[in-house]
């Protein structure tokens, strides 16, 4: 009886060492497959990655379009605010005086700067007076304050050809007002584009 | 119009065929020591009309009015009001032998004017006499015809007979005065008779024009405009379509005739320095005058062309120089202030009115020359900016800029001492920069 019942427990776990087996065996079978549909989605992941990439990498340019456009539009910007400020900003001087001071040295050295990078452009430098003072010598003294203006500039290399003076002496006030304040601004060398 | 003076001619002839011949000057009508300050009075009568209608009394009385504007223009007649008058010639005579002249010596007056009219079918005649008061005696007699629309020419051309028997030249009533006006934003030069009368634009280049000045003959303008977009020099012929334009490279500046020739200055830069030239009336240079540092401008020259008087600011800022044409020679004129520019002769050659600052005021000057210097005498103070002095022929008046009245710049005259300051004209704009032309003979 005894003999029996090892034989029984035997049995038992060979028949469960075969269940084993058999599901080894059925689990490898499955993963097979599995492998091969990860693979699969590896290879779309790569491609929609790609896909993302390529947008990325237009957005990424289209980007960089912007900013260089931006940036040149800034630069044009600059460029105009440059070009205005040459227009706009006025050589200003002392009652009955065409010396220049430090303050509108700098300003002509700004003004040659802008010339320089400008070349194929030609200005006219108009000297200009406050009103008091008489018509014939102001339009005489509009004149030497223009063509101090002119010289320097011609100093700093601008080229001579490039610079035309003309003088409106107290005929052309920016401000028509009596005030110091006005006649400050009426003295002035002023640039205009040819 | 040539018949108007060949009839004027004929009346001139008959009147003066009737006139005693003892006009030598031995009396001195006007005190030349001060004539502007001790005026001499003179009564003005209503005219006598002969005809009587309604015309002939209306154009009586411009014409009356006429006469007493031009006698009080001149800055040493004094117009005496007509309600102290004892006596009324237009009733009991115009004539020399039908006036009692106690009637006038008693209420002072030194000088008597008597006019008659006699006006038919469009034709005027204008009989017109001086009297001396103290003396009885006529001095000028004047029979004048004409149509309606020459009384103030007829009218003035008496006066001028007037100032020559009383001054020993015709004053100022053959004369013009060119000038600048503000139209539309530009400026333009004008020209109008020695009293503000009838302003006629003369250029039409809607820029800016300015500083005129009569070539002595009176046939000329020169002025500055900035047609071609600088200041060049223009010389224009006043009535033919004739001229030149100066345009040397860089500025053409402040125009001045010769007083004898048609020749004239102008500051010229094309050299790189402001310089006055002489130049054909062409524009050709015919030699450079000045030689120095800084501005030259404004030349004027003498009444005899011996001498010339300019702007320069070779000394740091602008003063009044002389330089004698002969020798070359330059001397400094002014002394007083910071700025004194824009000089203008006296026709005697004796004096220089000129624009300078003093305390931050622009103002008018008047200073001797070539007798010793002089002390400056201001002629102008407290009223505005006073620019652009130029003096009338007969040197009684001088044309000026001022903005007086409510800061715009108008054209004004006063006399030579400084009194008696008016308007000149009253006119759209503003105006600047008066040239008096010398005095037209008016035969």
């Amino acid at each position: 009886m005894k003999r029996n019942l090892w034989m029984n427990l035997m049995m038992a776990v060979l028949v469960a060492g075969l269940f084993m087996t058999v599901s080894c065996a059925k689990k490898t079978m499955v993963t097979e497959p599995t492998t091969i549909e990860d693979q699969a989605a590896e290879d779309a992941n790569a491609a929609e990655a790609a896909k993302a990439a390529k947008v990325a990498a237009e957005a990424e340019k289209l980007k960089q379009q912007e900013i260089q456009e931006q940036m040149l539009q800034e630069k044009m910007a600059r460029k105009a605010a440059a070009k205005k400020r040459f227009i706009n900003q006025n050589i200003h001087f002392e009652y009955d005086s065409a010396k220049l001071s430090s303050m509108a040295k700098m300003l002509i050295r700004e003004k040659a700067g802008w010339l320089k990078a400008n070349t194929g452009v030609s200005v006219i430098i108009e000297g200009h007076c406050d009103e008091r003072g008489t018509t014939v010598y102001n339009l005489a003294l509009g004149e030497r304050r223009a063509g101090a203006v002119k010289n320097y500039l011609v100093d700093l290399g601008v080229s001579d050809a490039r610079l035309q003076m003309v003088s409106f002496g107290e005929e052309k006030p920016l401000d028509p007002a009596k005030t110091e304040a006005a006649y400050r601004k009426n003295r002035r060398a002023q640039f205009v584009l040819k | 119009m040539t018949l108007f003076f060949k009839q004027m001619a004929m009346a001139l002839l008959i009147m003066l065929m009737g006139i005693p011949a003892a006009f030598s000057k031995d009396y001195d009508y006007i005190n030349i020591n001060d004539p502007l300050l001790n005026k001499t009075p003179v009564a003005v009568t209503r005219f006598k009309v002969f005809n009587g209608h309604k015309e002939e009394v209306r154009d009586g009385a411009r014409a009356e009015q006429i006469l007493k504007d031009a006698l009080d223009f001149t800055g040493y007649l004094k117009v005496m009001n007509p309600a102290a008058f004892l006596a009324e010639p237009a009733e009991s005579g115009i004539q020399l032998g039908q006036i009692n002249f106690r009637d006038w010596t008693g209420i002072g007056t030194e000088l008597l004017v008597t006019g008659g009219i006699e006006e038919s079918l469009g034709q005027v005649t204008l009989k017109l006499r001086l009297f001396d008061t103290y003396n009885t005696r006529l001095l000028v007699g004047r029979i004048y015809t004409g149509k309606r629309s020459q009384v103030r020419k007829m009218i003035h051309r008496f006066c001028s007979e007037i100032a020559l028997k009383l001054t020993g030249n015709r004053g100022v009533f053959g004369s013009k005065i060119a000038f600048v006006s503000t139209v539309n934003g530009h400026k333009e030069i004008f020209v109008c008779d020695f009293d503000g009368h009838d302003p006629k634009r003369i250029t039409r280049h809607n820029t800016i024009s300015l500083s005129p000045d009569w070539s002595f003959d009176r046939n000329w303008l020169a002025y500055v405009s900035f047609v071609k977009g600088k200041a060049d020099v223009y010389i224009k012929h006043i009535k033919e379509n004739r001229g030149a334009i100066v345009n040397y490279e860089g500025m053409n500046i402040g125009p001045d005739w010769m007083p004898d020739s048609l020749k004239l200055a102008a500051t010229l830069s094309f050299s790189g320095n402001q310089e006055i030239y002489l130049l054909t009336k062409k524009g050709e240079i015919i030699k450079r005058i000045t030689r120095s540092w800084g501005s030259n401008v404004s030349p004027r020259f003498s009444p005899d062309g011996k001498q010339m008087a300019f702007t320069s600011s070779r000394s740091g800022n602008p003063q009044i120089y002389l330089k004698d044409l002969e020798t070359n020679k330059v001397s400094r004129v002014t002394f007083n202030g910071q700025y004194n520019t824009s000089p203008a002769w006296s026709p005697d050659g004796r004096r220089l009115a000129y624009v300078g600052i003093e305390k931050n005021k622009i103002n008018i000057f008047v200073i001797n020359v070539n007798q010793g210097q002089g002390r400056p005498i201001p002629l102008t103070a407290g009223q505005g900016d006073n620019e652009d002095p130029s003096w009338s022929p007969d040197g009684n008046l001088i044309v000026f800029k001022s903005t007086r009245e409510g800061g715009r710049a108008k054209l004004y005259v006063m006399t030579a001492a400084g009194t008696d300051q008016r308007r000149l004209l009253s006119m759209k704009g503003e105006q600047s920069q008066p040239d008096w032309s010398s005095s037209a003979k008016m035969e």
